[in-house]
C-alpha cells in the first residue's frame, strides 16, 4: 500500500447513527483511485464499512498491520452517476428556457438533473405560449390576497329590513347559477395547470392559486345558497351547455380567452351589480371578495393575450374563430337560465309593483351594456378595431361565463 | 440462436430487472430471452440439461450445478458476477449485554439463522461456528423463501428480531444486513455487538454450460461487461440488480460454502439434494 493516504477519523461514531455521512465527504475530496485511511472506534465499525464500501463501489481493505483501521479506494460511480446531467435552466425568471425538454419533468428550475428517468408529458411547454412577466407579480399579489370565508364573512349578519321570501329564492336562484358558473371556472385552470410544464413554475403557482380562489368562491355561494335552509334554484340545459363548451377548449390561449378575458370579465360587471342590489349583507360581502379575486383572473387573461398578440399576429385570427366556434355551438341552445334573468331582474327591482319590475328589468339591461362595454375594452386590448371588437363581444354567449 | 437465461423469481422487481436486460442486449443486437423459476433447484436442472444456456446461479445453486454437471460429464462456467458478489463476510451477532465475548462462548446457545437453504445466514456461518468449535449450539431456523437460497431477506430479519426479543442468544447474517438492519432500526444502535466475522467468500454467479452455443454465449458475457454506470439507459437496470459493474466471475470464492454444503450433506456428491427438511 503506497501513495497518499487521506486521514478519517469517526471517533466512536457508528453507521447506524451516520458514519456514512462523514465517509462520503472523505471520498469525495479525493480523485477517483484515491484513498482514505479510516479509523473509528465502534466495533461494527470494520463490517458495516466493507458492506457500504461494497454497495457503493468503492475498494476496501483492512490495514493488516493496524488494528480497526481501513483503507478505501474511491471508485467511479458516483462521478459516473453525474455525467451528462445538466441545469434545468436556471432559478429565476432569467433561466427560463424557451422549451424545455420533458426530460426535466418536474425537477426544479435549475436544478442539476441525472441524466435518465421518466419523461413525463406535458404538453403545454412553449414559453412564448404559456409565459406572461406579469404572472410572478400576479401570483404574489393573489397569495397575499387569499382570504378566509369563515372570517372573511359575518354569516350571522343580519339585514336592514327582514327578506321577503320570494326575493330570497331569487338570490338563492343566482347563487345556484354562479356555483356552477365557479365550478367550470375551477376546472378549467386547474386542468390546463395540470398540462403546464413545471419548469414554468410561476404559471402553475398562479393557476393553482386561481384554482383555489374558485374553490372559495364554489364554497361561499353555496354557503349562502343555502344559509336559509331553502332548496337550491335550477340548473339549466343551455346555461350546462355553455360551461360544457368552455371545458371543450384544448388550447392553453383559446381557453384562457374564453374563461378569462371574456367569461371572467363579464362577471366582473355581473357580481359588481349583485354587490349592488344585495337584499342582505351576506350575498353582497361575498360578491365583493369574489369580484376582488375575479379581476386578478382578467388581469393575467389579458396581460398573458396582450403580450402574445403583440407577437403573433396570427393570434388574433384564431381568437375570433375561437368566440365563432363557440357561438355556432351554442346557436341552438337556451343560453342563460330564464329563471336567473328574472332573479337578477326582481333583485335589482327590489318589489313586486310595476313600477320597481320596470325599474330592475332597466337595470338588468344597463348591466348586460356594462358587460359588453367591458368586453370591448378587453378586446381594443387585444389589438381588435373597436368595430370588429364589437362584432365578437356580441357573440358572446348569453350565459355570461 | 436465442440466448436462453434462468433466473429465480425471488421478488416482483426481478420481472422488472430481466425485462430490463432483455430490452438493452437485444437493442445491442444479442437475441436473449429469460425464463423465470419459482425455486433454484429446478434452474440448476434445467441448466445442466441444456433447457436454458445460462442461470443466473445463487453460490448455493453454482455448488450444485457444478456437482450435477460434473455427473453427468458436463461442465459449468461461473461466467460473469456483480462487483458486489465478491468478498462477501457474514456475523455473528449477539445482545449487547451478552456475557459472550467469544464464539466459544456460545457454546450451549442458541442461534437464530435464516432459512434451510440460505448460504450467508444458515450454511456458512454454521459452518464457521463448528469449525471454531463450538459444541451444543442450538439452531432457530427462520424458513422464509425455502428454495430461493436466502434471497429472501424476511428470514434473516426474523432471526435478527428474535435476537432483539430475547428469544435467541445469537443470530446469523450476511454484514450488509447488519448495516440495513441497524439503519432501519430491526437493531437498535448500541442494542446488539458482532461477535465474530466470518471469512470472506462469493454470492451469486452466471453460470453457464457449456453446451450453450459458445459465440452467443461469449456475446452474452462480453456485452454485460459493456454496460456502464455513467450509462443512463442501464443506470436503473444495474440499480435494481445491486451492481455498479459486472466483473469477470471466479470459482475461489465458493470454498466456505462447498465446505458448508459437504459438512450438512445438502447435496450428495453428484448433486442429489439430499438436505433434511428443504422442501422448495
Ligand atoms: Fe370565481
Ligand atoms: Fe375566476
Amino acid at each position: 500500500m503506497t501513495g497518499e493516504r487521506a486521514p478519517l477519523d469517526l471517533g466512536f461514531l457508528s453507521f447506524e447513527r451516520g458514519a456514512h455521512l462523514l465517509v462520503a465527504r472523505a471520498l469525495r475530496g479525493i480523485p477517483i483511485g484515491g484513498r482514505v485511511l479510516v479509523t473509528g472506534g465502534d466495533p461494527a465499525l470494520g463490517v458495516h464499512l466493507r458492506a457500504w464500501a461494497r454497495q457503493r463501489g468503492h475498494g476496501f481493505t483492512p490495514v493488516p498491520e493496524r488494528s480497526a483501521t481501513w483503507e478505501l479506494v474511491r471508485g467511479p460511480s458516483e462521478l459516473q452517476r453525474w455525467q451528462g446531467a445538466e441545469r434545468a435552466g436556471g432559478p429565476g425568471v432569467d433561466g427560463i428556457v424557451d422549451r424545455p425538454p420533458a426530460r426535466w419533468g418536474l425537477a426544479a428550475r435549475g436544478a442539476l438533473v441525472e441524466p435518465g428517468g421518466p419523461e413525463p408529458r406535458f404538453d403545454i411547454d412553449r414559453r412564448e405560449v404559456v409565459w406572461a412577466d406579469l404572472a410572478p407579480r400576479l401570483y404574489a399579489h393573489a397569495a397575499a390576497a387569499q382570504w378566509d370565508p369563515a372570517t372573511a364573512v359575518d354569516w350571522a349578519a343580519a339585514p336592514a329590513e327582514p327578506v321577503p321570501a320570494d326575493v330570497e329564492a331569487a338570490v338563492v336562484q343566482v347563487m345556484t347559477y354562479l356555483v356552477e358558473n365557479e365550478q367550470a371556472a375551477l376546472v378549467v385552470p386547474a386542468g390546463l395547470l395540470a398540462r403546464v410544464h413545471p419548469h414554468f413554475r410561476e404559471v402553475q403557482q398562479l393557476l393553482a392559486v386561481q384554482a383555489a380562489d374558485e374553490a372559495r368562491h364554489v364554497e361561499v355561494f353555496s354557503r349562502r345558497a343555502t344559509l336559509h335552509g331553502g332548496p337550491m334554484g335550477t340548473s339549466s340545459a343551455g346555461g350546462r351547455s355553455s360551461l360544457a363548451s368552455l371545458l371543450a377548449e384544448p388550447d392553453f390561449s383559446l381557453a384562457s380567452f374564453l374563461l378569462s378575458v371574456l367569461g371572467e370579465g363579464s362577471f366582473l360587471a355581473l357580481l359588481g351589480f349583485l354587490e349592488q342590489y344585495a337584499p342582505d349583507p351576506v350575498t353582497a360581502r361575498i360578491t365583493h371578495l369574489a369580484r376582488v379575486d375575479e379581476a386578478r383572473h382578467v388581469a393575467f387573461g389579458v396581460a398573458h393575450l396582450e403580450h402574445q398578440s403583440s407577437l403573433d399576429p396570427t393570434l388574433r385570427g384564431a381568437l375570433r374563430s375561437a368566440i365563432e366556434r363557440r357561438h355556432d355551438a351554442l346557436v341552438d341552445t337556451a343560453g342563460l337560465n330564464a329563471d336567473v334573468f328574472d332573479a337578477l331582474v326582481l333583485l335589482a327591482a327590489g318589489g313586486w309593483t310595476p313600477a320597481a319590475i320596470a325599474r330592475g328589468h332597466a337595470r338588468v339591461q344597463e348591466l348586460q351594456h356594462a358587460m359588453d362595454d367591458g368586453r370591448r375594452q378587453r378586446l381594443a386590448r387585444l389589438g381588435f378595431p373597436p368595430d370588429e371588437a364589437a362584432e365578437l363581444s356580441a357573440l358572446h354567449t348569453r350565459n355570461f361565463m | 440462436m436465442t440466448t436462453l437465461m434462468g433466473g429465480v423469481a425471488y421478488d416482483p422487481k426481478v420481472v422488472t430487472i430481466w425485462d430490463g436486460f432483455r430490452r438493452w442486449l437485444r437493442g445491442q443486437a444479442l437475441d436473449f430471452d429469460y425464463v423465470l423459476y419459482s425455486h433454484y433447484e429446478r434452474q440448476v436442472e434445467d441448466l445442466v440439461a441444456g433447457h436454458v444456456h445460462a442461470a443466473w446461479n445463487s453460490p448455493l445453486a453454482w455448488v450444485r450445478s457444478a456437482r450435477l454437471a460434473a455427473a453427468r460429464g458436463r461442465r459449468v462456467e461461473s461466467a460473469v458476477m456483480r462487483d458486489t458478489d465478491q468478498d462477501l463476510t457474514s456475523v455473528v451477532v449477539v445482545r449487547a449485554d451478552s456475557p459472550a465475548r467469544d464464539v466459544a462462548d456460545l457454546a450451549g446457545a442458541t442461534v437464530a439463522v435464516g432459512a434451510v437453504d440460505s448460504p450467508q445466514s444458515t450454511l456458512i456461518p454454521l459452518s464457521f461456528l463448528r469449525g471454531e468449535g463450538v459444541r451444543d449450539l442450538a439452531v432457530r431456523r427462520f424458513d422464509v423463501g425455502v428454495g430461493l437460497h436466502g434471497d429472501h431477506i424476511g428470514g434473516e430479519r426474523d432471526a435478527a428480531r428474535a435476537l432483539v426479543a430475547g428469544e435467541v442468544d445469537a443470530a446469523c447474517m450476511i454484514d450488509g444486513n447488519h448495516l440495513l438492519f441497524g439503519q432501519e432500526g430491526t437493531l437498535p444502535a448500541g442494542t446488539t455487538r458482532v461477535l465474530a466475522q466470518t471469512p470472506v467468500y462469493d454470492h451469486c454467479t452466471m453460470a453457464i454450460v457449456d453446451t450453450a452455443p459458445p459465440e452467443e454465449a461469449a456475446e452474452f458475457v462480453r456485452l454485460l461487461g459493456t454496460m456502464s454506470y455513467a450509462d443512463p439507459e442501464v443506470r436503473p437496470l444495474l440499480d435494481l440488480e445491486g451492481l455498479k459493474q459486472w466483473v469477470p466471475g471466479r470459482m475461489s470464492g465458493f470454498g466456505p460454502l462447498t465446505r458448508a454444503v459437504d459438512e450438512v450433506g445438502f447435496y450428495d456428491a453428484s448433486g442429489g439434494v439430499t438436505a433434511a427438511e428443504y422442501a422448495p
